[in-house]
């Protein structure tokens, strides 16, 4: 569907923005497929935003499939459970996708074994406390599936003085290429709608929307459908531009609150969680499970099997592009979407609960990007055009190539920025933008962290 | 014209003009701040690099606690002996004993005896190739060869090999620090010109892990901490030099297999041990296969 057909379905979104090509067809349609184990597991213990977990098994130790095998250590972090019955044969580095050698698990998955998953004690959603619920969510070991890995349960816990009047589920999806959130809609709208009372009473929001952009309205028809009747939850067609899935931007697009500099959508009474976020605690919850595996879609133009598959976490990305089948001259992997996501630099990294996608380019993709040469600001402003949060990437970039960081974020709010990437695409002298300002942050936290 | 308006006007201005007089001088005397006049001096005998290796931020700052006797002229690295004494000769003070630091690199691992896994083909830097998974060389830990500290040196003391890693000139260093500051995998320190003995290589790996990444990497072997025992200790797959205990001699470096731990000599360069395997590739190594 074009862009200017789509967007008769909804009127509401956010200001700037960009249009990339979703590339979304290849996968849209195609059922979730369970993914087969690999015979060697490799599960960080660093796989979301906070403290890594704390191992609670021993090398040599035999787990089952579902069976917290490190514990979260203090609030900011999550527990992790085994991926597969099976044998811990070491706890060792591991290359990580952020570029660091993090410690993991090494599991060898039984090969005779059924794979059942262990199960816990539920809470009572009736009786349940706020903090009942928020323990219960964090046991799951669930963190913010859209790609962040920020934990959910933290997200859930409201300060104190502070109120929520809105539960935002995210189900734009914004980034080309992925189409899990879809397809977990189509399929799970059921484990949505569990998940949503939870949601809700943890955080004490009295109503719920569903934000889905009109590029799957399939989508919003079949949550539609699933609504009980009498629940204060409404379905949101948004038109399609990127980075609505930003919490944000959809904020902004949905409920028309801005949320203030550096803050976050709870300062304007909102949360929002992704809707397979939603789906994995309404599947998990009930039965107080952990998260062992995510849905991932397998895509690009370098794959032959594309598909969205349900992964065992810890399945490197050599086994699940050796499944699936690639093109001879693959030549780059991303995780995550193309315009968000990091490009791995081997494919023994494994896949954690924050790997949404892993897309594969082959030479022939890649070679007209690579080619592209940097040339100098010519003022256009282009980017000042499509900064989802009206920073001045254009002014930012000069200072950047200076190293005034003070400048750019006392100035010119360089913290703000989220590394959307929309500066950098729509950029006609293809400055790097974004990237310069990822390296300018990351030295403004490495000084910061030295004082 | 009428020349009483005149002469009323001038006499306004003529008043104005006296208030404001006083004023200013009245602020000179009483706002004064007494600066010694030497700083400014001094100031002028310094190298004007503002580079901060002597500590202080600047070349003002540091006439300042010149001046105030706190610390000794010879700690600036960047002027040369004979401005120490000219500025010593100046404060009447000791010229005041500083050994002469520099920037170290904790890895050999240039692209002829390094591997990649990945080819990184973005932004030429770095810190970039860093935030993109840790870049594409194989070894975690190991140097990127994107020459970011060469870019950072403001001395061009830093200068990349034919095989991308960076070679320090240890007369031009001033330890001032910059490399120490732009380098995303935290490879360079400052240390003691005699601090000869160095261990030249940064990866936790140990034993063949190493050895399919890097040909001069530690293994972790132990022989260089067997054979000076009171002087290295092997931590974390490391040996770490204890500079403060006993004096160091090019005997640790004998035994070591893949010359990871080196004698950095003041003529001859880097030296490694005997039992050091040979490295005879000048060019590129191919990449480890995936």
């Amino acid at each position: 569907m074009s862009a200017g057909v789509t967007d008769l379905f909804g009127s509401k979104t956010f200001a700037h923005g960009i249009h990339p090509p979703d590339s979304k067809d290849d996968t849209r349609g195609l059922p979730i497929q369970q993914f087969q184990f690999a015979p060697l597991l490799v599960v960080p213990l660093s796989q979301h935003i906070g403290k890594p977990a704390l191992p609670i098994v021993g090398e040599g130790a035999e787990v089952t499939r579902g069976q917290c095998i490190a514990e979260a250590d203090g609030f900011m972090s999550v527990p992790i459970h085994a991926p597969a019955t099976g044998l811990i044969r070491r706890i060792a580095l591991s290359p990580a996708i952020n570029g660091k050698m993090e410690p993991a698990f090494f599991l060898e998955p039984f090969p005779a074994s059924t794979q059942e998953v262990i199960e816990g004690t539920p809470c009572d959603i009736d009786s349940a406390s706020p903090e009942t619920i928020i323990a219960a969510v964090q046991q799951t070991g669930v963190v913010g599936l859209g790609g962040a890995g920020f934990p959910t349960h933290a997200k859930l816990k409201i300060p104190d003085g502070k109120f929520i009047d809105t539960l935002l589920i995210n189900g734009a999806e914004c980034e080309p290429y992925l189409t899990t959130d879809h397809r977990v809609m189509l399929e799970h709208a059921d484990d949505v709608m569990k998940g949503i009372p939870y949601l809700m009473r943890a955080t004490g929001a009295t109503q719920t929307v569903i934000a889905v952009e009109s590029n799957k309205v399939d989508a919003a028809d079949r949550l539609r459908a699933a609504v009980p009747i009498g629940a204060p939850i409404t379905v949101e067609v948004l038109p399609v531009k990127y980075p609505q899935g930003a919490e944000k931007m959809l904020t902004a697009a949905v409920l028309g609150r801005e949320v203030p500099s550096g803050g976050l959508p709870l300062d304007v009474h909102v949360v929002c969680v992704n809707v397979g976020t939603t789906a994995e605690l309404g599947k998990l919850l009930p039965h107080a499970m952990g998260l062992h595996e995510r849905i991932i879609t397998v895509g690009g133009p370098a794959v032959k099997k594309k598909g969205n598959y349900r992964i065992p976490i810890g399945t490197t990305l050599r086994f699940i592009l050796d499944a699936v089948g690639t093109e001879d001259d693959l030549s780059t992997v991303i995780m995550g979407g193309p315009m968000m996501g990091n490009a791995a630099s081997s494919l023994d990294i494994p896949i954690t609960k924050g790997t949404a996608g892993v897309i594969a380019y082959s030479q022939r993709d890649t070679g007209k990007m690579i080619s592209r040469k940097e040339y100098p600001c010519i003022r256009c402003a282009y980017c000042v055009d499509a900064c989802p949060l009206f920073l001045n990437p254009s002014q930012l970039g000069l200072l950047a190539s200076q190293n005034k960081h003070d400048a750019m974020v006392e100035e010119f709010n360089l913290m703000d920025c989220f590394e959307c990437g929309c500066c950098t695409f729509v950029c006609p002298s293809h400055i790097p933008l974004v990237q310069k300002f990822r390296i300018a942050k990351r030295a403004i936290r490495k000084a910061k962290a030295n004082e | 014209m009428d020349i009483a308006a005149l002469l009323t006007s001038l006499a306004a201005v003529g008043a104005l003009a006296t208030v404001l007089a006083t004023l200013l001088v009245v602020a000179d005397r009483w706002l004064h701040v007494v600066e010694d006049p030497r700083i400014d001096n001094v100031e002028a005998m310094l190298p004007h690099t503002n580079c901060g290796a002597c500590g202080y931020p600047g070349c003002r700052a540091f006439a300042e606690v010149l001046v105030s006797g706190v610390e000794p002229p010879a700690k600036c690295s960047v002027s040369a002996p004979p401005d120490h004494a000219r500025i010593a000769a100046y404060l009447g003070v000791d010229v005041g004993v500083q050994e002469k630091r520099v920037a170290r690199l904790a890895c050999a691992g240039g692209n002829n005896v390094a591997r990649n896994r990945a080819h990184y083909q973005g932004h030429k830097s770095c810190a970039a190739a860093a935030l993109v998974a840790g870049g594409g060389k194989s070894c975690f830990w190991g140097c990127l060869g994107l020459a970011d500290c060469e870019v950072a040196c403001d001395f061009d003391a830093i200068e990349m090999s034919p095989s991308q890693l960076p070679v320090v000139d240890e007369d031009r260093c001033t330890a001032c620090g910059d490399c120490v500051q732009a380098c995303p995998k935290d490879l360079f320190s400052i240390h003691e010109v005699s601090h000869r003995l160095w261990v030249a290589c940064s990866s936790l790996a140990n034993g063949d892990e190493v050895l399919e990444e890097c040909e001069v990497g530690c293994t972790a072997c132990g022989r260089c901490a067997s054979d000076a025992p009171n002087l290295i200790e092997m931590k974390n797959g490391l040996p770490v030099v204890d500079y403060q205990k006993g004096s160091l001699s090019a005997d640790a470096t004998q035994r070591c297999p893949t010359g990871a731990i080196v004698w950095i000599d003041e003529t001859k360069g880097i030296v490694k041990g005997n039992a050091a395997k040979k490295v005879i590739r000048q060019g590129e190594m191919r990449d480890t296969a995936t």
